[in-house]
Order: structure tokens, then C-alpha cells, then sequence
């Protein structure tokens, strides 16, 4: 008996716990694992652990003591993955310039003479200046906020403190404020266009309504893959919408449709559009249909009762479309790849280039939990509106 | 004009918007000319001889095949599993638990793919097939919860009860009652996850290697590098197993309707 009421008890909680360590292991952990990179700093201090325990004893003033250099040279001696010194001298020369060359001048040092010490300011008289000791002190800590600021196009300077890239460093901001402006134009396309019709569908009977509702629904089920190459082959140069409109002679010249802002917005608006339709959609299904009327016959003008008494009713369903069509579209990555050219990348193509083009992972992951914060932040809100509109419902 | 046309016009205008995107890649799968563009010079199989034949796109498919599969395996054993526990009313946790079963869908596919690849390649999975299939499974679990919640929220509670009161064991219950009124639900979200698993491009370029390249991934280097009207015909491919699933399940549920009854 004691043993049924334990199975009825946690039954519940056998059947979820499958799904539930699958989606810890295989989405929490890689999450995770973004985050970790994005904060994480162990190029330099992985190569030299000797360096690490002396460091401390050095006032980051003066040229550094004997023993932290010594330290340092036995350090780069027991360094032979060349991959892992390739990936430290890459984080130091990015702290400080100079350090390419004068890596590549002491390392071939360190190969030549096996032991006993060498006497580094000799090699090279960078080694007396403290900056590069210095750099490399900083970078012994295994935890950095430096991917993270420089996502935001912020550094910290020699006393530690936050101050903005110098300009020509600059570009991250901008490229997220790019990724929100086409998503907020791609937003605001899909409310005018949306709205309307979706107003369309509630008014419509019959055939025109199933119609309609079949324009929107149908584009949902079909791959964003295929969506995405149609809108290729509509908008290229000898595409079909250039040629249509060069056969009626509206235009004597091909527009440039693809690989620019204006191919992408028509994409993306495509893409998004159903996602804001349903939602307002089912919101004006709501509205008692005899609202309208009942204003006009109190003698409002027509326009004047849509925004009186219309757009307040439906304003649940315009935010929680925009919302989602905001939301999905900063994340975008497919359509700006194959239809945008090089000045309409969003925040997405970056990420995925410094992953796998250029191996800089911790960069990628900081500029992923940037994007990562800002969509959960959204979803969040969006959430607490569809529990409002539930409760109130 | 008056009001109503126009307002027609909009309807019909934007009809269009939504559908013709859809419709213009099919002709194109049936062209003899080298290039994506109208007119069609004549018709040919050319590019589906192209797309049966030629080694890169073959193992395409086969790939899609063997993951698309083993994604919808995977998603349904487990969504199906969870949905039947978030049946019942778990005090607190419930909502919580039902909320991070839903994130996959809102996360950046590209965030999640650089954490995929990170953690793939330290468990040493990476360029696998059970990689992709994890990071597809990963994506479609949602639909699949999303679809058999809503066939388990429509059965009523008191035919379970009625079977349990003459006497069948719950197990009996659950095989003969829940699961078969279930199944229109479990079936749709199990095309579901296979349509995902089909269409997903992000994750996989991230988790998947040279030997793990889908038909989607090929799709997509295609369109980028030297654009070729074997992606129409792949397309076209695309959407006729999307259709042909969408009526096997279609058929069955009809089936079980008229058995029901």
C-alpha cells in the first residue's frame, strides 16, 4: 500500500526526470559552458604556473625581480604545445602590442639555451619596461571581465578602471544596435501589415476566411530554409520581381534587392509576419463584435472609435506579437547570411565568425550572453503578459 | 474605389506576400537550365538525377535521414514521457519545470550552438551523428511536449476514471484509454520534431563535422557558395516528405477516428 502511494507521488516526477536531466545536460551545461568561456582567462596562466607564484611578490612598479624572471623562463620552457603558446602570445599581444615579436624573440632564446638563466633584459630592453610584466601579471588571473566589456565596446585602462574602446576599436555597440534597429524596422512592418489583416480575418466569412487563415498557417509549416532561398530567388538581379516589373516597364534598370537592408527587411518580414498575426488574432477574437457599431452609433467618427475603443482592446495581442517577432528576430542568423550583404550582418553572424573563423571563443561567448540576456529579458515579459491576459481572461 | 474593395485588395495583396514565396521554388526544381532563374527554357529531372547521384548530396540525405529520425525518436520517447508527468499537478515546480522545457525554442540557436560545441567536444562527441541528434532533440522536444499536452488536456478525466472503476489496473488504463486517445497529439509532435530536425541549419553547423552534413547544412553552403537549381529540387524534396508525413498522420488519425467510433 505505502509502496503504490509512493509510485502515485513521485510518478509524476519519474516521468519528467528523463526530459529533465536531458535538457540540464545537453542546454543548461552548454549555456553554462558559454558563460564559463565568456569570463574564463586561462590562455597565459595555464603555460605559466611558476610565473603565478611569484607574481604576487612583484610591486607592478619597478622592473620586476630576478625571481619572476627566472620563474618565467622556466615556465616557457616546459611550454611545448605550440598551439597553447601560439593561444598565449595571441592574449598578450592583444594586452599589450609589442608582444609578438618580443615572444618570438625570447621563445627562440629559451629554445637555444636549455638551461641555466638568461638574462632577458639583455635579449630584448622591453623586458625592463614594467607594462609588459605587467600584462602579464594581469592575465595569471583565470577569470576576466575584458571579453565581457569589450562586448559593450568597453576596456579597463592601466588603473583598473571601466572606460570606453578607443574609437577605432569600437564596433560591437554598433552592431547591436544595428541587430535591433532591423529588428525593430522588421517589427514595425509586420504591426502595419499585421494588424490590418488580421482585422481581415476576424471581419471575413466563409471561403475568404479559411483563405486568409490558410496565407498565414501555411508559411508557419514550410521549412525557413526554403522560405529563405525563395526570397532569393524572387529578389536577385534577374529575379522575378525585377523582371516583372522591367516587362511592364516600371523600371528600366534591375533593383538591387538582395544582399542589402531592403532584401533582408522584405525577408525577414515575411518570416516573422504569422507570428505577429496569430497572436493579434486571437486577441480581436475576443472583442465583442458590437463594440464598433455601438461607437459609431453614439456618433464617433470611424477612425475615431478604432483608436478609441478598437486599439486599446487589441493593444494585448499587438505587444505580445511584437514581442515575439522582436525576440526571434535578433537572433536571426539564416536569412541576413544568404540574403544581407556585408552591412547588414546582424549580432549572429558575428558570434558564429569569431567562433569558428577566427577561434576566439571567449569573445564569441561574451557576445553571446549579451544576446542571450536581452532575448530571456524579453521572453520574460512576454510570459508576464500572457499570464496577465490569462488571469484577466 | 470604395472601402471594401480596397480592403479586399490588401486581403488578396497580402495573401500573395505570404503564399507566392512558397509556391516559386517548386517550377524551378523541374528546369534544364544551369541557372535558378525564370524562365524555365524546358522541363527536366536533370537536377533530382543531380541530387540522387552526385556523392555530397546523397550523403545529404542519407545523413538527414538517419538524424532526422533518431531526433524524432529521442523527442517523442522523452516529450511524451514529460508531457504525462506535467499532467498531474506538480505543486510549485510544475510551471517552472514546464517553463526551461520550453527555452530551447527561445534561446539564439547560435548561443546555444557555440555552448553544443564547447560541451560536445569535451564529452567527446563531437562530430557525430548522436551529437546532432542530441542538439535537433534539444530544439524539437518543445513541439512535441507543446502537441501531446494539448491531446492529454482534451481527454476527459472521467473515461480514465470509468475504466479504473471496472476494474482495469492502471497500467491497462494507460495502454488501452490514455495512449490511443493520446495519439493524434504524440503523432503530430513526433512530424513535428522531424520537420525541426529537417530544417535545422544553426546547430548544425556548430555541432556537426564534414561526415554529418544534412541536407539542410547543404542546402545552405549551396545557396551561399555557387547557387545551383539543385536546391530547388531539394526543396521540393523537402516539402513533399514534410507532406507525405503531415498525410501519414493525417490517415491514422482518420483510422482511429472511425475505430473510436
Amino acid at each position: 500500500m505505502s509502496g503504490k502511494s509512493f509510485l502515485q507521488k513521485s510518478g509524476p516526477l519519474l516521468l519528467v526526470a528523463p526530459l529533465f536531466l536531458f535538457i540540464c545536460l545537453f542546454f543548461i551545461w552548454p549555456l553554462g559552458s558559454v558563460l564559463t568561456q565568456s569570463v574564463s582567462d586561462n590562455a597565459v596562466a595555464r603555460l605559466l604556473p611558476e610565473t603565478a607564484k611569484v607574481a604576487s611578490s612583484w610591486d607592478g612598479q619597478s622592473a620586476p625581480a630576478e625571481g619572476l624572471q627566472a620563474a618565467f623562463v622556466t615556465d616557457l620552457r616546459a611550454a611545448t604545445d605550440e598551439q597553447a603558446v601560439g593561444d598565449m602570445v595571441r592574449r598578450l599581444n592583444s594586452a599589450q602590442s609589442g608582444f609578438r615579436t618580443l615572444m618570438s624573440k625570447t621563445l627562440k632564446a629559451v629554445q637555444d639555451k636549455p638551461e641555466g638563466p638568461i638574462d632577458l633584459v639583455a635579449l630584448d630592453r622591453k623586458w625592463s619596461q614594467p607594462q609588459y610584466w605587467k600584462a602579464i601579471t594581469d592575465a595569471l588571473s583565470p577569470t576576466t571581465d575584458r571579453y565581457l566589456l569589450a562586448a559593450v565596446d568597453l576596456m579597463r585602462n592601466d588603473a583598473g578602471e571601466i572606460i570606453s574602446q578607443p574609437p577605432k576599436q569600437t564596433i560591437n555597440v554598433a552592431i547591436f544596435g544595428r541587430t535591433f534597429w532591423i529588428s525593430a524596422t522588421v517589427t514595425i512592418f509586420c504591426v502595419l501589415l499585421g494588424y490590418p489583416y488580421a482585422l481581415l480575418i476576424t471581419v471575413a466569412t466563409g471561403w475568404k476566411k479559411q483563405a486568409l487563415l490558410a496565407a498565414v498557417l501555411l508559411p508557419l509549416w514550410t521549412s525557413l530554409l526554403v522560405r529563405t532561398a525563395a526570397w532569393f530567388i524572387l529578389l536577385q538581379e534577374q529575379g522575378l520581381i525585377n523582371s516583372a516589373l522591367m516587362d511592364l516597364n516600371i523600371i528600366a534598370d534591375p533593383l538591387a534587392l538582395i544582399f542589402n537592408r531592403t532584401g533582408v527587411i522584405i525577408a525577414m518580414t515575411h518570416v516573422s509576419l504569422p507570428m505577429m498575426v496569430l497572436p493579434i488574432y486571437s486577441v480581436l477574437l475576443t472583442i465583442p463584435k458590437n463594440l464598433m457599431p455601438a461607437a459609431a452609433s453614439l456618433g464617433a467618427h470611424p477612425l475615431r472609435a478604432f483608436v478609441r475603443v478598437l486599439l486599446p482592446l487589441s493593444f494585448g495581442g499587438i505587444a505580445a506579437g511584437s514581442l515575439l517577432v522582436f525576440m526571434s528576430a535578433i537572433g536571426y542568423y539564416i536569412t541576413p547570411a544568404l540574403i544581407g550583404g556585408a552591412g547588414d550582418q546582424m549580432i549572429s553572424s558575428f558570434i558564429a565568425f569569431h567562433a569558428q573563423n577566427s577561434g576566439n571563443w571567449g569573445m564569441a561567448s561574451a557576445l553571446g550572453i549579451v544576446l542571450l540576456v536581452v532575448t530571456i529579458i524579453l521572453y520574460a515579459v512576454y510570459e508576464r503578459l500572457a499570464t496577465q491576459r490569462e488571469r484577466s481572461a | 474605389m470604395p472601402a471594401k474593395t480596397l480592403q479586399w485588395l490588401f486581403g488578396a495583396l497580402m495573401a500573395a506576400f505570404l503564399i507566392v514565396p512558397l509556391l516559386v521554388m517548386m517550377p524551378l526544381a523541374f528546369t534544364s537550365s544551369l541557372l535558378l532563374v525564370y524562365p524555365i527554357p524546358s522541363f527536366s529531372f536533370r537536377w533530382f538525377v543531380e541530387l540522387f547521384t552526385l556523392p555530397v548530396w546523397q550523403r545529404a540525405i542519407v545523413n538527414s535521414l538517419i538524424i532526422g529520425f533518431g531526433t524524432t525518436a529521442l523527442a517523442t520517447v522523452l516529450g511524451v514521457l514529460a508531457a504525462l508527468g506535467l499532467r498531474r499537478r506538480l505543486p510549485m515546480i510544475g510551471g517552472l519545470i514546464r517553463t526551461l522545457f520550453m527555452l530551447p525554442m527561445v534561446v539564439p540557436a547560435v548561443v546555444l550552438g557555440i555552448g553544443m560545441q564547447i560541451l560536445l567536444a569535451r564529452i567527446g562527441l563531437a562530430n557525430t551523428h548522436l551529437a546532432v541528434i542530441i542538439a535537433h532533440t534539444v530544439v524539437a522536444v518543445p513541439f512535441v511536449i507543446v502537441s501531446v499536452s494539448g491531446s492529454l488536456a482534451g481527454i476527459d478525466r472521467r473515461v480514465e476514471l470509468a475504466a479504473a472503476s471496472l476494474g482495469a489496473a492502471p497500467q491497462r488504463v494507460f495502454s488501452k484509454v490514455t495512449l490511443p486517445l493520446a495519439m493524434p497529439g504524440i503523432l503530430t509532435g513526433a512530424v513535428l520534431a522531424f520537420a525541426t530536425s529537417l530544417d535545422e541549419v544553426v546547430l548544425t553547423l556548430f555541432v556537426a563535422g564534414p561526415n554529418q552534413r544534412t541536407l539542410a547544412r547543404q542546402m545552405f553552403s549551396t545557396i551561399r557558395d555557387n547557387i545551383s537549381p539543385a536546391i530547388a529540387a531539394a526543396a521540393f524534396l523537402f516539402i513533399f516528405g514534410t507532406l507525405l508525413l503531415a498525410a501519414v498522420v493525417l490517415i491514422v488519425r482518420r483510422k482511429k477516428e472511425v475505430a473510436t467510433i
